[in-house]
């Protein structure tokens, strides 16, 4: 696709998808909005108190984030040890898991309707967020660096000071800028562990709007948080502008050490040990719940008695979509992705930053913006297609992002030297652009496939008594009453956990050896 | 002086140091060896950033063998060059002068003289990634030399540079060395840099000194076929 003409048409898609799915309901949600209402809605005493535990939650689940991760970031960032992947794979777990099931699991642990609930929730996602984010940088790092400081007269802790943080300073801030996003637009664990006591903003939107049918008030809480939001990507873009520091990364092999003395071996492993344990403990204690009294809970899923919608039809329901959503993701995330790659440096930053735009806002945004505003042209508000949209309008992000850097990595010179090997031209797009893209594109409509499936903000907006879904259903579980209803939940989240870690896994295989910025 | 005594070093099943000793006394003492036999290990153990399995370190009679690196004053320049990359150059030059408690006002006239030694004053608030090869290694010698240290340690300092550059920075340092009066060991592989650095040579191999003295010594009684050929190339 070298023209001009064809660029153009191919950017049609994913401009169209963008346009009608997300740039046109905000705009709606904001028209709807904005009015004498408006300073109601923001001066009042109750909006006040959700934004300040909105704001004050978030801080304090970062901190604490970092506080928990940073001993097994640094473990991981020193040394090799037998099973040091097998780590790093397990502390991604919990990031990848939907947030019905974390919220689950922390109902499992007894934790509903208190702070510690919600923040221990929070930490329990966000962990591989800093390890993944320093500990790419810090475990790669050359310590020459920190050599050169000792030599010329720095302690180890002012080596560590003056030397190793401000070099991991904008990895630092980036992990936390993500954590805190993350924990600001908190919807499925704030609304599973916090009761009507503890709201987000997430929360009272979606509350006023499905509760006490105030959209008005909803929307310009909507608009509220997507102030928040893009004030807080811009603060940081300008922070990683500024303080960006020109950064030779070495290969890992060379930065990290054998574990070689016992006072090293008790630091590993006991860092290992107590991070593991508190990654686990939630996990296990659901499978465990799921199993209170037998297999109730579980005899309860095939046969759920008088309940509306069948656990059966739900995962049903989950699949297809998961199937539906990915397929669509991929569509528009490929394109996107391949224009971004190929275009020129202006028009492709400013297409990469508003497919990102998605993902920043929130999930409750998105699915309030639907029922808003999809009534034209033609009404989509009550059909079953809205879900599987919906995730892939979530999902694209992902794709791109999963897609972008080995699309980049397909230079001229690979299909020349294709060519001078004697392929012919047919032959050099087979074996080598769809070669290296369909992997990648594997690995993004598998990343879409587990968004779709632990989806919960945008879907409960939208879901219909036709189109509900695991996550929805356990939600629902959750809040009637009755013992055996309960462990179902339980049941149902495990069903859902071992889905999205067996998706998450195979892509990882996949990936081995590739790059990826997720 | 420096006095290093038997000194054994392993990393797993590899032996990185065999029994090694040598001394250094006033004069630039050149460590020469093919790569991967040795020569930056022995001397991350003498500037303390690797504790010896076996043997010890003395510095004027006084055992350092397990005094922290930061306390030995010894400078070390790496051959990667290790400059700080938060920092502008006049920044890398002043970190061990901050290290070492040096007043601010004292402090900005010794980064001033150490850059104007390595030519490179006007770099001053330059950013590190700008850099050239040439300038880097300037300025990572400018920041090993102006704390003046009491030895300075230099690790295949030239290694990335090409020819040209490197014969007009050998001279260069050797001229250095011998205006600040510093004794220094220069470790590389190439003998024609040795050679132009200093008299004293030690031959490494495989984790030992082999052979030690003037190049005319080794020249003249080479005491086997493998420093004959290797020095003679």
């Amino acid at each position: 696709m070298s023209t001009r003409a064809g660029r153009v048409a191919l950017a049609a898609l994913p401009v169209a998808f963008i346009g009608y799915l997300f740039v046109y309901p905000v705009t709606r949600i904001l028209v709807m909005s904005v009015g004498e209402g408006m300073t109601d809605v923001f001066t009042s005493a109750s909006t006040r108190s959700v934004v300040w535990f909105t704001l004050w939650q978030a801080v304090a689940s970062t901190l604490l984030t970092l506080l928990v991760s940073m001993p097994l970031t640094a473990v991981l960032s020193h040394f090799s040890f037998p099973g040091r992947s097998l780590v790093r794979a397990f502390v991604t777990v919990p990031f990848v898991l939907p947030t019905v099931v974390v919220g689950s699991a922390f109902v499992a642990l007894g934790l509903t309707r208190t702070i510690w609930g919600i923040l221990a929730a929070h930490v329990f996602f966000n962990v591989a967020v800093v390890v993944r984010t320093v500990g790419g940088v810090w475990s790669r790092l050359d310590r020459s660096v920190v050599d050169a400081a000792r030599s010329l007269g720095a302690s180890p802790f002012a080596a560590f000071r003056r030397i190793t943080l401000p070099i991991l300073g904008p990895s630092i801030t980036a992990a936390l800028s993500i954590v805190f996003l993350f924990t600001f637009t908190s919807f499925g664990v704030v609304l599973i562990l916090g009761g009507l006591t503890y709201r987000t903003i997430e929360v009272e939107i979606y509350q006023r709007a499905t509760t006490f049918l105030d959209l008005e008030a909803a929307g310009a809480l909507a608009l509220l948080q997507l102030v928040g939001v893009v004030g807080i990507l811009w603060a940081y873009g300008r922070y990683q502008r500024t303080r960006s520091v020109g950064l030779e990364l070495a290969a890992e092999s060379q930065v990290l050490r054998r574990v070689s003395t016992p006072k090293e071996r008790a630091v590993v492993w006991s860092t290992v040990i107590a991070t593991l344990g508190l990654i686990a403990t939630p996990l296990a204690v659901l499978v465990a719940r799921s199993l209170r009294g037998g297999l109730a809970g579980w005899r309860f899923l095939v046969d759920p008695g008088r309940l509306a919608i069948t656990p059966g039809e739900a995962i049903v329901n989950s699949l297809t979509f998961a199937v539906v959503g990915a397929v669509i993701a991929t569509a528009v995330g490929l394109t996107a992705a391949s224009l971004i790659a190929r275009g020129s440096t202006v028009v492709s930053s400013t297409f990469d930053t508003v497919l990102m735009l998605p993902l920043g806002t929130s999930a409750v945004t998105i699915g309030f913006g639907f029922l808003v505003a999809l009534d034209q042209p033609v009404d989509l508000r009550g059909s079953v297609v809205l879900v599987p949209l919906a995730h892939a309008l979530v999902a694209v992000p992902f794709v791109v992002r999963s897609t972008l850097p080995t699309l980049r990595a397909i230079r001229p010179d690979l299909r020349e030297a294709a060519a001078t090997l004697g392929a012919s031209p047919r032959k050099v797009f087979r074996h080598v652009d769809l070669a290296i893209v369909a992997r990648a594109a594997m690995v993004g409509a598998g990343f879409a496939a587990a968004v779709s499936l632990g989806e919960f903000g945008a879907t409960s907006f939208i879901v219909r008594p036709n189109s509900v879904t695991i996550p929805t259903l356990i939600f629902r579980l959750l809040g009637r009453p009755g013992a055996v209803t309960f462990t179902g939940a339980m049941a149902l989240s495990v069903i859902l956990m071992f889905l999205t870690t067996a998706l998450i896994l195979s892509i990882d295989r996949l990936r081995a050896g590739e790059i990826g910025e997720f | 002086m420096l006095s290093v005594q038997g000194v054994s070093k392993q990393f797993g099943t590899t032996r990185a140091l065999d029994d090694v000793s040598i001394d250094v006394g006033d004069h630039t003492v050149a460590i020469l060896g093919p790569s991967g036999c040795g020569k930056s290990t022995l001397l991350r153990v003498i500037a303390g950033l690797e504790r010896p399995d076996a043997g010890r370190v003395y510095w004027d009679g006084d055992e350092i063998t397990t005094t922290p690196a930061h306390l030995r004053d010894f400078g070390l320049m790496f051959q990667t060059f290790a400059l700080f990359p938060h920092r502008t150059v006049g920044q890398n030059v002043s970190f061990g002068l901050e290290m070492h408690g040096v007043p601010a006002d004292e402090r900005d006239r010794r980064v001033a003289e150490a850059l104007a030694w390595v030519g490179m004053d006007r770099f001053r608030d330059r950013r590190i990634d700008g850099l050239s090869g040439g300038e880097k290694q300037r300025v990572a010698l400018a920041r090993t030399l102006a704390p003046r240290p009491r030895m300075v340690m230099l690790d295949e300092p030239l290694g990335s540079l090409d020819r040209l550059i490197r014969d007009r920075l050998i001279e260069e340092i050797a001229e250095l060395l011998s205006e600040t009066g510093t004794p220094a060991i220069y470790v590389t592989h190439d003998h024609d840099e040795a050679r132009a650095l200093s008299d004293r040579v030690a031959l490494m191999r495989a984790g030992r000194i082999v052979q030690r003295g003037s190049w005319r010594e080794l020249e003249r009684d080479p005491v086997d076929d493998w420093v004959a050929r290797f020095i003679g190339e």
